[in-house]
């Protein structure tokens, strides 16, 4: 499995942290998941005497702050800044929002973003669309991790362009990569495993299920399935039937 | 003679007193800033008796109490009783199939429908989902009807400091977030609100605009004021209202209805919710102390339940449902 910046996750699920209905419910999904990552967003929950954090650092998993929200490469690398120092971690989520409708990356910021950041020493995880030509921008800024897109962010449509993103999978064999935003249901999470993804990002597909816990639960068992899938070599599609017994021999009834 | 003393004299804190006179028990009411104003948490409620729209997120334990809290309240102060209408744009329509499953006792509306609850919108919204039993109150009007009630039965609000642990007898803390250090997990949730007033616009009721990112509420109040309200940032900072909030909440003003954009601004604010990891109000006993806290955004809804069992307890030593850990 490829590592994430050195660190070998327990299970290739992360989690965000927003829009649940309480912090008790968020807490439920990350147990009764084993998520290994989740993601905290700085700007939204600034501010003094952080209980919301503690909770967040007492689940006890891989902290990932983000920078959502930001619109400019200078606004991300301060929000970047600002998280490092707070949450005491050089991994950084770089979110650089060109739309604010579509939520879609703004490809020329975030890599401008990234060469900052990697080069002040950030383990840099983009949001990145699937273009292969932005990847290689990505990886020479020193990126060793991608987050390409499965759909716009929480619109719950799932893997939207199946061959960009195997195409992009293909491209970078060393590179670990997160299908991150846009997933909706389980099956979308272990179809992004199946083709060779390392994990997978998501918030609100578990956050507004009815029963949180036991969605993030389904995802866990989605995202096991797939990689299991991934790694136990998948037959190939063929045209034509392939009995599974012979016809020949058999009674002509 | 005091059987109770209760710190605090927010919504909480007011209604343990009347709680405490309904059964008998003579209450001291104390506050370190005296009567409620703008340092109460309450001050800055919306005021929606809404258990209904709360129940498609909250605990069932806030569907249950809150659907009695309506009447309690009549006995106070003015409640008007004309329900929710839950509203959502065209493009969003998705959210208000997602409301209507995940909360009950509602009707669909169509634009013709609308119009005839709230003839300002109906040309505006084509659907929408009313919650005909559900009702709203002015929470200062209410807080300032609570401590005059008092007052007539003789509790006036004592201006003084104090803890529990240096008071005798009974206590039923009602602090808030200054409880912060006796109850673990206790947490701010910022909120923030806006009062416009608009005499060209007419609501009679609450209305909820639902969004993917910027859910709104408007609940209309006398002479022409609107409060408009919504923001849940889990951020434990005081402080002003920050640009981004106020664009969110007068953009979707906006939407619900573009003569908002004359209204003037009467007033913007914000303050910190007490909550537990869970969301759920609750009295949390330790020892002579009666935690009645956790009250998030469902003060005015909760608080009547919440005194009720605590004031019970002291009489009879029996626990309510509302007793829980923290």
């Amino acid at each position: 499995m490829r590592d994430f910046y050195g660190v070998d996750l327990q299970t290739p699920m992360m989690l965000g942290t927003a829009r649940y209905p309480s912090p008790a419910v968020m807490e439920n999904a990350f147990r009764d998941s084993g998520a290994s990552v989740a993601t905290v967003s700085l700007r939204r929950e600034r501010g003094a005497g952080q209980a919301f954090w503690d909770m967040v650092r007492g689940l006890g998993v891989n902290l990932l702050p983000n920078t959502a929200g930001c619109h400019s490469a200078r606004e991300a690398i301060t929000t970047a800044q600002m998280a490092r120092e707070y949450f005491q971690t050089d991994w950084i989520k770089l979110e650089v929002i060109g739309n604010s409708d579509t939520l879609q990356p703004d490809p020329f910021g975030l890599v401008k973003a990234a060469e900052v950041l990697c080069a002040d020493g950030f383990r840099v995880f983009p949001y990145t669309t699937e273009d292969q030509v932005l990847a290689a921008r990505l990886v020479d800024a020193g990126c060793r991790v991608l987050m390409p897109w499965g759909a716009p962010i929480g619109s719950g449509m799932g893997l939207n362009n199946i061959h960009g993103l195997r195409t992009l999978r293909a491209a970078f064999p060393d590179v670990a990569m997160v299908i991150d935003a846009g997933l909706g249901l389980p099956s979308h999470a272990a179809q992004a495993m199946e083709m060779g993804f390392d994990a997978i990002l998501l918030n609100t597909a578990v956050a507004e299920a009815d029963d949180p816990a036991t969605m993030a639960r389904a995802f866990a068992l989605a995202t096991e399935a797939g990689a299991l899938a991934a790694t136990s070599g998948p037959m190939g599609m063929r045209d034509m039937a392939v009995p599974s017994t012979p016809l020949i021999g058999k009674a002509w009834l | 003679m005091v059987d109770v003393t209760i710190i605090g004299a927010g919504v909480g804190g007011l209604w343990a007193a009347r709680s405490c006179l309904a059964r008998g028990l003579r209450p001291r009411l104390v506050d370190r800033s005296g009567p409620p104003g703008p340092h109460t948490c309450s001050w800055w409620a919306g005021g929606m008796l809404a258990p209904e729209c709360e129940g498609a997120t909250a605990e069932p334990s806030v569907i249950t109490h809150g659907r009695k809290a309506a009447a309690l309240w009549g006995d106070v102060t003015t409640v008007s009783s004309r329900g929710t209408l839950v509203l959502a744009p065209e493009r969003d329509r998705a959210e208000l199939n997602r409301f209507a499953a995940r909360a009950t006792a509602h009707v669909a509306c169509d634009d013709d429908a609308i119009a005839v609850l709230e003839p300002d919108l109906g040309a505006r919204h084509k659907r929408g989902l009313f919650f005909a039993k559900e009702a709203h109150l002015d929470p200062r009007q209410a807080l300032n009807d609570l401590v005059r009630s008092l007052a007539a039965l003789g509790v006036v609000i004592e201006q003084a400091e104090i803890t529990p642990d240096n008071v005798q007898g009974p206590v039923i803390d009602c602090r808030g977030l200054a409880a912060q250090g006796d109850l673990q997990g206790l947490r701010g949730v910022r909120g923030e609100m806006i009062v416009l007033h608009s005499d060209e616009i007419m609501l009679t009721r609450p209305i909820r605009l639902l969004h993917p990112r910027h859910p709104l509420y408007v609940v209309p109040r006398a002479d022409g004021v609107f409060m408009l309200g919504a923001t849940q940032i889990e951020s434990a900072a005081r402080g002003p209202m920050t640009a981004r909030s106020a664009l969110e909440l007068l953009s979707a003003a906006y939407a619900l209805d573009p003569r908002f954009a004359e209204a003037a601004i009467v007033e913007m604010g914000a303050d910190l919710r007490p909550a537990f990891a869970d969301n759920v109000p609750r009295v949390v006993q330790r020892g002579h102390v009666l935690h009645l806290n956790g009250l998030f955004r469902h003060g005015f809804l909760m608080a009547p339940a919440l005194a009720e069992q605590a004031a019970a307890f002291l009489s009879t030593s029996k626990t309510g449902d509302l007793f829980l850990e923290n």
